[in-house]
């Protein structure tokens, strides 16, 4: 399916005033979003953030306490079922049914569907040269490394062909060749059209991932954008990181006032965020000033995220 | 074929449906996946709760029923002690096994393995996961008793064509227990809280007129026994076995029929709160 169609978006997914309380903990503070078909969406926040809760709500496994939440056009708490035959979900933490073998899984999940035998053999087949799990097949699930079992995940996710697809931190856990390999998968079930609806610890996973996204922060939004208008909206274009060692750190700041749009001061460096960081630098040497190290980078998600949701550690 | 929004039919559909978001009648789907993963690895503990109860009739009915002599039957025939504990134990082997089947079981599954969490994220709603459990329970309950009774043949402990009627019987007393574990497991955070399951079973198993007839406790402990589910699934059994039957029998398969449906109450309404929360 092409979204590239004229005319308004169609959404597939449509949340308004979405709230979710448990007891008196508001988990989800009345969120607003809507997802078009075939988009690549993150949600990002600290842990408690109220992501995974979202996504819960989106499959119908959880209940909203009030706002409107709307599916390919259904009400996942009224229709849960026709809802997840939509959806493919990867979990924080892989569920794959241990007592089956790694082709089974794929297979008995498909039955929890109520897709036919027929259909589902060469799907299994498929997909599992889509993980690159076709030797793995009569394998026992526990014989699988991290990574591994990541794949069989989502490839398990895509048994039910979805329009969208859930993915719960998918990268957590795994090594960098891991990661890359994963996010080569997922860009290809983008291309195919797939709606991806991403959360993530990972900023440079949500930049390389994600066409658009929110920031979340104690249920509510922080900020909607794509990452590049993101960082163009709440970050420099550079950043320059100084380190003068940690005694003069907290010192130095006055001495470097003026330089940059905006100035942080950390522990263990000085961040001074400019539209140009070697100008920056050279100024500060100007001024007489003779940092230990210095480094000059492109402003990151990160720097968005760490000034949207705070430096302080989220328990 | 764009299904950007999907037909109003399947929202009508799931409205007009008894248990909309908790049911999508795939409990076949459910079954499947136990019987597969039985074949792959859980023989051994299918065998060790076949064997629990022939190793008890074998110790108590050949070692002890000689010293005991024979004893008087439901009918008021004399009849061996062995064939008088065979169908109390073939009642406790359907009990233990639907307890197990739906308490540790589903216990494992549901906070450990969290197989349940991945197959609610499917088509699948609670309620066909629950029923697909307790008839996982129930033909393995099927299987002991059909077994035990074989047995309990071979031993000479069968008298009566009717003594074939105690495997559907025992398969509806372990339904009994099977609709009441599953909802009961629910409440269960912790493994201790699982352990007071085995501190009722136990008792209920030794006390419940198994070994010796309910006559031998004062009135008021046989009220509290007769109050029990296996007492009545003890003495449906063993009056089966001789073919002697009288207006209890009804009211022993009436206990059960009420348990069943008490227990699949409770279990569909926990699920509900656990799973759509």
């Amino acid at each position: 399916m092409s979204p590239a169609e004229t005319g308004p978006p169609q959404y597939v997914i449509t949340a308004e005033n979405l709230t979710k309380r448990y007891g008196d903990v508001v988990a989800v503070d009345g969120i607003s979003f809507s997802v078009p078909a075939g988009e690549a969406f993150g949600l990002l926040g600290p842990n408690g953030a109220g992501k995974s809760t979202t996504m819960k709500m989106i499959g119908g496994v959880s209940q909203r306490t009030s706002g409107s939440l709307s599916i390919m056009g259904l009400d996942p708490d009224q229709n849960g079922p026709e809802v997840r035959a939509h959806l493919g979900v990867v979990p924080q933490q892989d569920n794959l049914d241990e007592e089956l073998k790694v082709r089974d899984n794929l297979l008995v999940y498909g039955r929890y569907f109520g897709l036919p035998m027929s259909y589902l053999k060469p799907k299994a087949d498929e997909l599992l040269e889509f993980a690159q799990l076709t030797d793995k097949a009569k394998s026992k699930v526990d014989a699988l490394s991290g990574g591994m079992k990541r794949r069989l995940t989502i490839a398990r996710s895509l048994i039910n062909e979805p329009r969208i697809l859930l993915l719960d931190e998918p990268t957590t856990g795994l090594d960098p060749q891991a990661r890359h390999i994963l996010w080569d998968r997922l860009f290809r079930l983008k291309e195919q059209g797939v709606t991806l609806i991403l959360t993530t610890h990972y900023m440079d996973e949500a930049e390389q991932l994600c066409d658009r996204l929110i920031v979340v922060d104690k249920g509510r939004i922080m900020a909607e954008g794509s990452p590049a208008s993101l960082i163009r909206e709440y970050s420099t274009r550079e950043v320059l990181e100084l380190r003068f060692g940690s005694e003069r750190n907290a010192t130095i700041g006055a001495e470097l006032k003026g330089i940059g749009e905006r100035l942080e001061t950390l522990p263990d460096r000085v961040l001074i965020y400019a539209h140009d960081g070697e100008a920056a630098l050279e100024e500060v040497s100007a001024r007489g000033l003779r940092p230990v190290t210095s480094l000059v980078r492109r402003s990151s998600l990160e720097d968005v995220f760490l000034r949207l949701t705070g430096r302080s550690l989220v328990e | 074929m764009s299904a950007v929004t999907t037909s109003h039919s399947a929202t009508e559909a799931a409205r007009n449906r008894k248990f909309g978001p908790l049911y999508s009648r795939n409990v076949r789907a459910v079954i499947a996946r136990g019987l597969m993963a039985t074949k792959s690895s859980n023989w051994m503990v299918m065998l060790s709760g076949f064997f629990e109860p022939v190793l008890y009739l074998i110790a108590m009915g050949v070692g002890l029923g000689p010293i005991v002599g024979s004893v008087q039957g439901p009918g008021g025939a004399e009849i061996s002690y062995a064939a008088y504990i065979a169908p109390a134990l073939l009642a406790v082997s359907a009990m233990n096994g639907a307890v197990y089947d739906s308490t540790w079981n589903v216990f494992f599954k549901m906070n450990f393995a969290k197989l349940y969490q991945g197959m609610l994220y499917t088509s699948l709603g609670p309620l066909d996961v629950a029923m697909g459990e307790i008839f996982l329970a129930l033909l393995r309950g099927l299987m002991y008793a059909t077994g035990f009774t074989a047995v309990m043949g071979v031993m000479g402990l069968i008298a009566t064509p009717w003594a074939v009627l105690m495997i559907p019987a025992a398969v509806l007393i372990a339904f009994g227990f099977a609709s009441f574990g599953m909802g009961i497991t629910s409440f269960m955070k912790t493994f201790q809280q699982m352990d007071w399951i085995n501190f009722v079973m136990l008792p209920m198993f030794l006390f419940s007129a198994t070994f010796y007839p309910l006559s031998v406790y004062p009135q008021y402990i046989q009220w509290f026994i007769q109050a029990m589910p296996l007492w009545h699934g003890v003495e449906l059994l063993r009056q089966i076995s001789v073919g002697a039957f009288t207006p209890a029998t009804a009211v022993h398969i009436g206990y059960y029929l009420v348990m069943i449906a008490c227990g699949l109450l409770l279990t569909t309404g926990r699920l509900r709160r656990l799973f759509l929360k």
